[in-house]
């Protein structure tokens, strides 16, 4: 059984008589110790998706017309308040893109990261338990900087206390929301150095949700690319960098420069991304397709297994 | 020092020297000030005509200031900025806004840099009246149609307001604007960064084409490498108000002299899973510029560095090979 399996997920903003629909029939499974990057452009549902593991998005105006959440085989969507609390920083454990702004400015980072302890663990939680997390997260002399306000550490230092009360409820699943989209390159190289090497030790499963295509070469196992609310793509990371089969996933692809690359003209994608509430009818993706035919306009595809452990949403997948 | 950044036989449009802008950090009661914050400190590099240098490095490096300060929307605290032979530098009001028309800027955040209550032809044509480049409202409008049309948008889209528009295009409202008063210079700083990935290919190659039309010359400040190596003939590295290196494109990407560039360019994840480069991990985070470290900036951090030279000699910017130039006692 995997950890986390989610199943045809829709989510639906209500705004008066309006009803959006933000996500769209998304199905992915994590099993344990794997790391799934989600991989979209802004508005395509990829955070919403990763918040609704924890039912984190707030019910109104979110509303779950279809669709399950299965963690460790129990539905996340039909929990009580109770059950929900044990899960919430405690199974699956969050850290965002912004750290300065999920860390409280008047508390000690000491004093924060005890109060995940005292939530999620039994036993008493002490100095000496704080100092080892900041320590395994790689923070130096944490000794000394326990007693630190968020404001005196950077962005870099920041992220890591995060890290840091995230692993506190030693979760199963670590869902990382772009959390290295607000810090610097060679900072950003530390962060994802981190996460591997914490997965490897502690066997958790990380869920990474990110814009950037690069990331996924340096750290996911499989990779989902959402676009418009759907999956469109879902393939092991290695296959999809290699080959990439859905025309959006080539697009995107395309579309980046390359360090050390030619200087040919950029391929761009046509036009912009969709926004919530105007997505096309038919495929999402098809008028910005360059491979479109007539028939993408009115008939939606399904997400359809095309090789072994690859899956992509596409009418034509003969010619990818 | 600037002078050697000068190619025989060709005018530069900019010739930056021995820039310098520190900030007074001011403290207590009376606002003493107690410090400075070096964030560009001893800059010289000149542009040529239609040329795009890239600027790279990481926040708080004095990129930002850099490109404000050549623009002069920050007064620089020493040295001259020589925009066609004239020094800038020490210029203001109606003599910096004549001057002005010859180089613009583009912003990062494409939502906060437009005024929300002023239509699309209002932004264009506020340009068009200021430098009184238009004799008649026949004439003001239609080069304000003819601009839009430069930049991809279309003569309706005068009337609109900029809520009405996506990120990209009012990323090109905001080129269109700089375009209005055929400048010479265009600074771009981190003209994409804000940008949803499938749109920034559409503004690059708009600036591109741009300037292959027009001419313009580009400092295209930004932190993603790859996309200033894409759009870059040179390329200047800056690391705590310093430039550490400065390069063709091709040569600081593929051979970097300075260990900091080097650690950089290592850090920048690659879509390729069949590269096989071993990334330079630096310790620690860039420190703070209102005290930087003695000697080199970078020599805390940096993985060659030796003891205690390093700690003590500042290493000037020096032709390594020819036309690549770095700061570091041990590049060669």
């Amino acid at each position: 059984m995997p950890l986390l399996e989610i199943k045809n997920l829709k989510l639906d903003f209500v705004a008066g008589d309006r009803s959006l629909r933000a996500v769209d029939d998304v199905s992915f499974t994590i099993d344990a110790g794997e790391t799934v990057c989600l991989v979209g452009e802004s508005g395509c549902g990829k955070s919403v998706t990763a918040l609704s593991i924890a039912q984190l998005v707030p019910m109104p105006p979110a509303r779950y017309p279809g669709g399950e959440i299965l963690l460790n085989g129990r539905d996340v969507l039909k929990m009580s308040k109770q059950e929900l609390r044990g899960i919430r920083g405690g199974v699956v454990s969050y850290i965002f893109q912004d750290p300065s702004a999920s860390l409280n400015p008047v508390f000690r980072v000491g004093n924060q990261i005890k109060e995940s302890l005292k939530l999620h663990r039994r036993e008493k939680a002490t100095d000496e338990e704080v100092i080892r997390l900041l320590k395994l997260v790689g923070i130096p002399a944490p000794e000394s900087r326990i007693k630190d306000y968020p404001h005196q550490m950077s962005g870099g230092m920041q992220q890591r206390v995060m890290i840091a009360m995230a692993l506190a409820s030693e979760p199963k699943l670590l869902v990382a929301d772009e959390p290295t989209t607000a810090l610097d390159v060679t900072i950003q190289a530390q962060i994802l150095e981190l996460l591997l090497d914490l997965k490897k030790r502690l066997g958790m499963s990380i869920l990474l949700i990110t814009h950037n295509l690069g990331i996924v070469g340096d750290i996911a196992d499989r990779v989902a690319v959402m676009y418009a609310g759907q999956v469109v793509e879902m393939s092991p990371a290695l296959e999809l960098l290699k080959r990439p089969l859905h025309p959006y996933t080539k697009a995107l692809m395309n579309s980046v420069p390359k360090l050390s690359g030619n200087d040919e003209r950029l391929k761009m994608i046509p036009g912009s991304v969709p926004t919530l509430g105007s997505f096309p009818s038919g495929c999402r993706f098809y008028p910005r397709c360059p491979s479109a035919h007539p028939e993408c306009a009115t008939t939606a595809p399904p997400l359809v297994e095309v090789m072994p452990k690859r899956w992509v949403r596409c009418l034509y997948p003969k010619e990818l | 020092m600037g002078a050697v950044f000068v190619s025989e036989g060709i005018v530069n449009l900019l010739e930056v020297k021995n820039l310098k802008v520190h900030f007074p950090v001011k403290h207590g009661l009376f606002s003493r000030v107690k410090a400075h914050v070096k964030a560009v400190d001893d800059v010289s590099f000149a542009i040529q005509p239609g040329e795009t240098l890239g600027l790279v490095g990481e926040s708080g490096c004095g990129k930002t200031t850099l490109g404000r300060a050549i623009v002069k929307l920050v007064e620089p605290t020493a040295g001259s900025i020589l925009f066609e032979g004239e020094d800038i530098a020490q210029l203001s009001g109606s003599e910096l806004r004549k001057r002005r028309r010859g180089f613009q800027m583009i912003f990062q955040d494409p939502y906060g840099s437009l005024n929300p209550r002023m239509t699309v032809g209002q932004i264009i044509g506020e340009a068009i009246d200021i430098h009184k480049l238009a004799d008649s409202t026949t004439a003001r409008q239609k080069r304000i149609v003819d601009l839009l049309k430069a930049v991809g948008l279309d003569a309706i889209h005068a009337q609109r307001y900029p809520h009405e528009f996506s990120g990209g295009q009012r990323q090109r409202i905001g080129i269109a604007r700089a375009l209005a008063v055929e400048p010479k210079l265009i600074v771009c700083d981190e003209p994409v960064s804000a940008l949803d990935v499938s749109v920034q290919a559409q503004i690059i190659n708009l600036l591109q084409d741009l300037q292959q039309k027009m001419g313009i010359a580009y400092l295209f400040i930004a932190h993603d490498l790859a996309v200033v190596e894409h759009i870059s003939r040179r390329v200047m590295v800056m690391y705590l108000g310093k430039v550490v290196e400065l390069a063709e494109a091709k040569a600081i990407i593929g051979a970097p002299k300075h260990p900091y560039t080097q650690a950089l360019i290592s850090a920048v994840p690659v879509v390729d899973p069949d590269s096989k480069r071993k990334r330079i991990l630096l310790p620690g985070d860039v420190p703070s510029p209102i005290n930087p470290p003695s000697g080199c900036p970078f020599h805390p951090r940096c993985p060659i560095a030796e003891l205690p030279r390093c700690q003590a000699e500042i290493p000037g910017l020096r032709e390594v090979t020819p036309g690549h130039w770095a700061a570091c006692h041990f590049a060669k």
